[in-house]
């Protein structure tokens, strides 16, 4: 039984169901991350457990206590919203120090802890303005800080750090993974930052059209995404349709090496395999030759397009400091077997 | 495109406008303040001559005192009804769903669209000793009540008439109010009342004022309710105004009231228009 359970959550917007069916468990101190794309339900689920969207149907617990149809402000939750939701008509300490007021927690107190929160998301110095005199950015962390001075049990996260530089992004991220660490607060962060739920999270749900079709750890989402949606939304993934052979997937009259348990000889297969797991060899030295199409430098990385007979496969390599193969480049593809996986096509699976 | 161009189109753009506001505002106003220090003579009627008899006969009678306390004191009593009935009812609407929330608007402003005249005759005909409230009255047993001709009868129809220019202010700086945010106050602890009271008025506090101005505005000029319901011993200051006009037919005396109104609700205004703006500064800045 975990701290914090979602059974059949449904919510439905006249015929529309924006989230439905979503079942899931998260222990005491965990961190989960809803992720996947734009109106997929991840705002609604949060919303629901904030007491702020009446589910449809389904129930909701809270350390063994039914709170589906609790009021929001008896939750006692912490929120972050997607849209900041700061009191425009409060200074940043105000809007800090307002669920402290609600808490009736004496002022020197308050004072204190509002200045502690505001510290911890670098905005000590404008604890005077007003939310219109700040950036957007500003504006997220003033929510955050609000949010988490009131030492919530669970904290549930909207695209908490959508709007910061990619410096800043991190240390909040950091801080994040830190107060939950040392406090043990159980934490909800929806994202469509993949990179974010993989780095920060203990598990992550993965959502489409309102289910949730995986819920797992960040390496074992990557290295098996149950279906072909998650492999292309959780980093990147070629896929290559050929037919299967003892050994790997046939195409173009080429044996690609790759597992494929379950599939029959000669049975229509696709091939999928990372970009990074892919090495760049002199022409003739891989499992397939190509040609170079695109390079794109990423600073820790290289990445490749490369032209071949099975199609376009992306190839990620690491930047060992000198210049890798140029555009129009002649190359050879080189993987092992345990690195690509065959399945059979998304659209047979069915039938 | 030459300075001087670029600078006299906008004052060409207003012209249309100016010279309509002072050919219908300006020059009957200047008229009136003109004929406000005329001399009356009743056998002779207006004279050529320069007085402030009018002025001074008017702030030294009680009766005319009075009319003035009475006109601003319905005009505060109505503004602040409106205020008290009209903000909840503004919020209830910016919560409502469609397609209540355009019948129930249309409900408010569908009003607007009958003449005053008419609506104050239903008054007078639902408040009158033989109309439908006193047969309820009457009804329940507590008999019958003077409402019409007393001043309870022109406060109820006043706020009638104005409450959607109260509504629709209040309901308009709603509508700006991202509706998260009275979520975010619940989520931090805040009841209902207190997210109210500490998260959503202070938004609405500016739609609130500027329809209170409005309200109070036209509350203390309005002529037909008056003249209906308070009947020809409870006037207010613009039927006073028509009653020197009309029945006694002293013309500048008629003006020298209406000058004095003005000012005073001019200045009454803009000492209110001050706070507001203070305090819109103050919370938006
Ligand atoms: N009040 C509403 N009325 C009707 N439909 C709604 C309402 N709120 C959300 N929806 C629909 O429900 C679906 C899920 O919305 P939700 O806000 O949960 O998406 P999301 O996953 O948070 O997306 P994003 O990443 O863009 O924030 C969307 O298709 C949206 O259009
Ligand atoms: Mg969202």
């Amino acid at each position: 039984m975990g701290f914090l359970t979602l059974e059949g959550l449904t919510r439905l917007y006249g015929d529309v169901a924006a989230v439905s069916d979503v079942s899931l468990s998260v222990a005491k101190g965990e961190f989960v991350s809803l992720l996947g794309p734009s109106g997929c339900g991840k705002t609604t689920t949060l919303q629901m457990i904030a007491g702020l969207v009446e589910p449809t149907s389904g129930r909701i617990t809270l350390d063994g206590r039914d709170i589906t149809h609790e009021k929001p402000d008896r939750r006692g939750l912490g929120i972050v919203f997607q849209s900041y939701a700061l009191f425009p008509h409060m200074t940043v300490a105000q809007n800090v120090s307002f669920g402290l007021e609600m808490r009736r927690v004496a002022r020197a107190e308050r004072e204190a802890r509002v200045r502690q929160a505001l510290a911890l998301v670098q905005l000590a110095a404008l604890a005077d303005r007003y939310p219109r005199q700040l950036s957007g950015g500003q504006r997220q962390r003033v929510a955050v800080a609000r949010a988490l001075v009131i030492d919530p049990p669970v904290l549930l996260l909207d695209e908490p750090l959508s709007n910061l530089d990619a410096k800043l992004r991190e240390e909040m991220q950091f801080e994040l993974r830190g107060i939950q660490q040392r406090v043990g607060t159980t934490t909800i962060m929806v994202t469509h930052d993949q990179g974010e739920a993989l780095s920060m999270s203990d598990r992550v749900v993965v959502m489409e059209q309102g289910h949730i079709v995986q819920v797992d750890a960040p390496y074992r989402l990557y290295e098996s995404p149950a279906t072909s949606f998650i492999s292309a939304f959780v980093g990147k993934m070629n896929r290559l349709s050929g037919v299967w052979r003892p050994g790997g997937v046939e195409i173009g009259g080429r044996l690609l090496p790759c597992n494929g348990a379950g599939l029959s000889e000669g049975a229509a297969a696709v091939l999928a395999i990372r970009p990074e797991k892919i090495g760049l060899k002199a022409p003739g030295a891989g499992v397939l030759d190509g040609r170079v199409k695109g390079r794109f430098f990423l600073g820790s990385a290289w990445f490749f397009t490369v032209e071949t007979p099975a199609g376009l496969i992306g190839v990620s390599l690491p930047n060992a400091g000198e210049e890798p193969a140029r555009e129009g480049d002649a190359v050879g593809l080189d993987w092992s077997s345990t690195s690509a996986k065959a399945a059979k096509p998304e659209g047979a699976q069915g039938a | 495109m030459s300075g001087a161009r670029v600078s006299t189109t906008p004052w060409l753009l207003a012209a249309p406008g100016a010279l309509l506001f002072a050919a219908l505002v300006l020059v009957p106003l200047a008229l009136t303040v003109v004929l406000s220090f005329h001399a009356y003579d009743v056998a002779r009627g207006v004279q050529d001559e320069f007085t402030l008899a009018h002025y001074a006969a008017i702030l030294s009678d009680s009766y005319f005192l009075n009319i003035f306390w009475r006109t601003l004191r319905l005009a505060a009593l109505t503004t602040l009804i409106c205020a008290v009935i009209g903000a909840p009812e503004a919020y209830v609407l910016s919560r409502m769903r469609e397609p209540w929330r355009s019948i129930f608007l249309l409900a408010i402003i569908g009003p607007l669209l009958v003449s005053v005249v008419v609506r104050t005759f239903g008054w007078s005909m639902l408040l009158g000793p033989t109309g439908l409230v006193n047969d309820t009255f009457r009804g329940l047993g507590i008999g019958t009540v003077k409402i019409l001709y007393t001043e309870t009868a022109i406060v109820i129809a006043l706020v009638h008439v104005m409450l959607p220019f109260m509504v629709i202010p209040v309901w308009t700086s709603l509508q700006k109010l991202d509706p998260m945010v009275e979520a975010a106050a619940w989520t931090l602890g805040a009841s209902r009342f207190t997210a109210l009271r500490r998260v959503v008025l202070p938004q609405v506090t500016m739609g609130l004022l500027s329809g209170s101005l409005v309200v109070f505005g036209l509350s203390a000029s309005a002529f037909a309710i008056p003249a209906l319901l308070g009947g020809r011993r409870l006037k207010m200051a613009a039927t006073l105004v028509y009653d020197e006009y009309m029945h006694e037919l002293n013309w500048p005396l008629g003006a020298a009231i209406a000058m004095l109104v003005l000012v005073i609700n001019l200045v009454i205004m803009l000492a209110y228009q001050r706070v507001v703006e203070a305090r819109a500064k103050r919370t938006l800045g």
